[in-house]
């Protein structure tokens, strides 16, 4: 049971960097983004080629960092896949979204947001082919925090959950502390308003991508860095990361941030009690039992 | 005789293409002074606010700034032309808290942003005192002056105001109206939108009335307020005839 908490909140971890993206986006551009999972994949995939990459180059980089497995190279890789992903957000937006934006509504671009899911998904299908690929080959152990109950975590599962943490503390900082935030939250609480007040909204709508994109893309290779990385992460977590946004209430990235702890931590607790086949519906019971309670989610507002 | 600030010329506007929600629409604010369009509902009031921000596109028409042509401007744009428009609800973010949503408006002048604040908040001792609260938390009158001081935040030559009054008790909106009165005699140029005639027409310079998408009757506030026409139709509460 404390073992399942212990994960959940490892998992709630990556979700919620999923979520506070996702959240951001479909606040400010007022569509259901079905492709923002897929930025994880695309994180996960550039991190896993610039690692490659800086490590042939400079075999220095090949070493581990302490007790983890992540090295000098992927470290490096992090920032350098956070950048393309970011970029690719901004892109994608360029080429799909902002066309379907200025002819379309928003089921128009719920619609677009699967057909990008889908070209994204298969794209690296074609390129790095359906087999799962470890960032390292090298077997970390696992540490034993307790004997009784049996507690065990792997030193990458703290690296990815300490600095998923300080993520989340500088995006606060951020939003709370700059008048680039405070612009931010002003486009997301009322787009009108906040060009009336000089904001120009296609460079926030380039700045949310930006952050979604870099987020994801951690998230991506955190989830890589525990699990293993597919071209299928995107679909897989698309639901989970869906429900910690809706969980949270749509444009709170504070609601986010619990709402991906929430999701992670329930669907690793009924795992307890459900066989395993059952643990995607998780996530729906919840944004079920959640919606009923609060129709806004917990920490949403209604939109002007 | 003040000169022209903003004057609009022969103004066709609306929200959807070919169904123009005003007509032909003239109208000039002159500077220092308080211009109050009036009308019933559906008359084109704020849609001519509107028009002027840039919010509803103009199709026909001129929109000038002095000598300055700027029909259709990019609303983002509007602080540097030193323009102002503060919308009739949902005025300020209710997320932030007065002082952020007083440094959002002031975050490109970052060197007199502590002065412009401090200046702002001793015109308005009560937004002060609540500094760091969230603006979502105020009262409606506490709402509109900080609306108004946001307006401010950034000294533009013109402010557009859209029922600034609505919504308010009447003490509360005799303030509002007050404020925006001192505003117009320390010299920036007012156009405002307000279906309180007997109070707007008591405290503007000039008036113009709208029906249905045109001008309908225009001068001096004061002479207005003792037409006996007006002060039937307006002030007595029938509906103007549309010409």
């Amino acid at each position: 049971m404390i073992q399942s908490l212990l994960d959940g909140v490892l998992v709630g971890a990556i979700l919620s960097l999923g979520a506070i993206g996702l959240t951001m986006a479909m606040h400010i551009l007022r569509f259901a983004n079905f492709s923002h999972a897929e930025l994880l994949s695309i994180g996960a995939y550039a991190a896993l080629v610039f690692d490659g990459l800086f490590a042939a180059l400079f075999p220095l980089l090949s070493e581990a960092i302490g007790p983890l497995s992540l090295t000098w190279a992927l470290a490096a890789a992090i920032i350098v896949s956070m950048a393309i992903t970011a970029i690719s957000a901004i892109l994608i937006d360029r080429v799909v979204f902002r066309r379907v934006r200025a002819l379309g509504g928003e089921l128009s671009m719920v619609f677009a947001s699967f057909g990008v899911a889908l070209v994204i998904r298969n794209f690296i299908s074609l390129i790095f082919g359906l087999k799962t690929q470890l960032y390292s080959e090298d077997i970390v152990f696992a540490v034993i925090l307790s004997q009784d109950p049996l507690l065990l975590v792997k030193p990458d599962q703290v690296f990815a959950l300490i600095a998923a943490l300080i993520i989340m503390l500088a995006l606060h900082l951020f939003l709370s502390r700059t008048t680039l935030g405070y612009a931010l939250r002003a486009v997301a609480e009322n787009p009108t308003l906040a060009e009336v007040n000089g904001i120009n909204l296609k460079r926030m709508i380039a700045v949310v991508w930006t952050i979604g994109g870099g987020l994801a893309a951690f998230a991506g290779v955190s989830y890589g860095l525990t699990n293993q990385i597919s071209p299928v992460i995107g679909r897989d977590l698309v639901l989970p990361i869906f429900a910690a946004t809706i969980v949270g209430g749509i444009g709170s990235v504070y609601g986010a941030v619990l709402g991906g702890f929430m999701v992670g931590i329930a669907a690793n607790l009924a795992l307890v009690v459900l066989p395993s086949g059952y643990s995607p519906a998780v996530p729906f019971l919840i944004i079920i039992l959640v919606l009923l309670v609060r129709p806004n989610g917990l920490f949403g507002e209604a939109r002007a | 005789m003040r000169e022209a600030a903003l004057t609009a010329t022969g103004i066709v506007a609306g929200y959807v293409k070919g169904l123009p929600i005003l007509t032909d629409v003239s109208m000039t604010a002159r500077r220092g002074a308080v211009t109050v369009l009036i009308g019933p509902n559906g008359a084109g009031k704020s849609t001519l606010i509107k028009a002027i921000a840039g919010l509803v596109t103009v199709t026909r028409g001129k929109v000038e700034l002095g000598d300055r042509d700027i029909t259709n401007p990019r609303t983002d744009t509007l602080q540097e032309l030193g323009i102002a428009y503060v919308p009739q609800s949902d005025n300020i973010f209710r997320t932030l808290t007065i002082r952020q949503n007083l440094d959002l408006v002031l975050r490109r002048d970052k060197l007199r942003a502590e002065e412009r604040r401090a200046a702002l908040f001793e015109q308005f001792p009560d937004l002060a005192d609540k500094e760091h609260e969230r603006a979502g938390g105020l009262s409606g009158g506490q709402r509109q002056f900080l609306a108004v001081a946001m307006a401010l935040a950034t000294d533009p030559s013109t402010i557009l105001l859209d029922e600034p009054s609505a919504g308010l008790s009447p003490r509360a909106a005799g303030e509002v109206l007050a404020h925006v009165r001192k505003l117009a005699d320390d010299g920036v140029t007012i156009l405002l939108v307000e279906q309180n005639v007997n109070q707007a027409l008591r405290m503007a310079d000039d008036c113009f009335i709208l029906a249905d998408g045109r001008n309908q009757i225009d001068g001096p506030a004061a002479d207005l307020l003792n037409d006996p026409v007006v002060g039937e139709i307006y002030l007595g509460g029938k509906r103007v005839r549309a010409s």
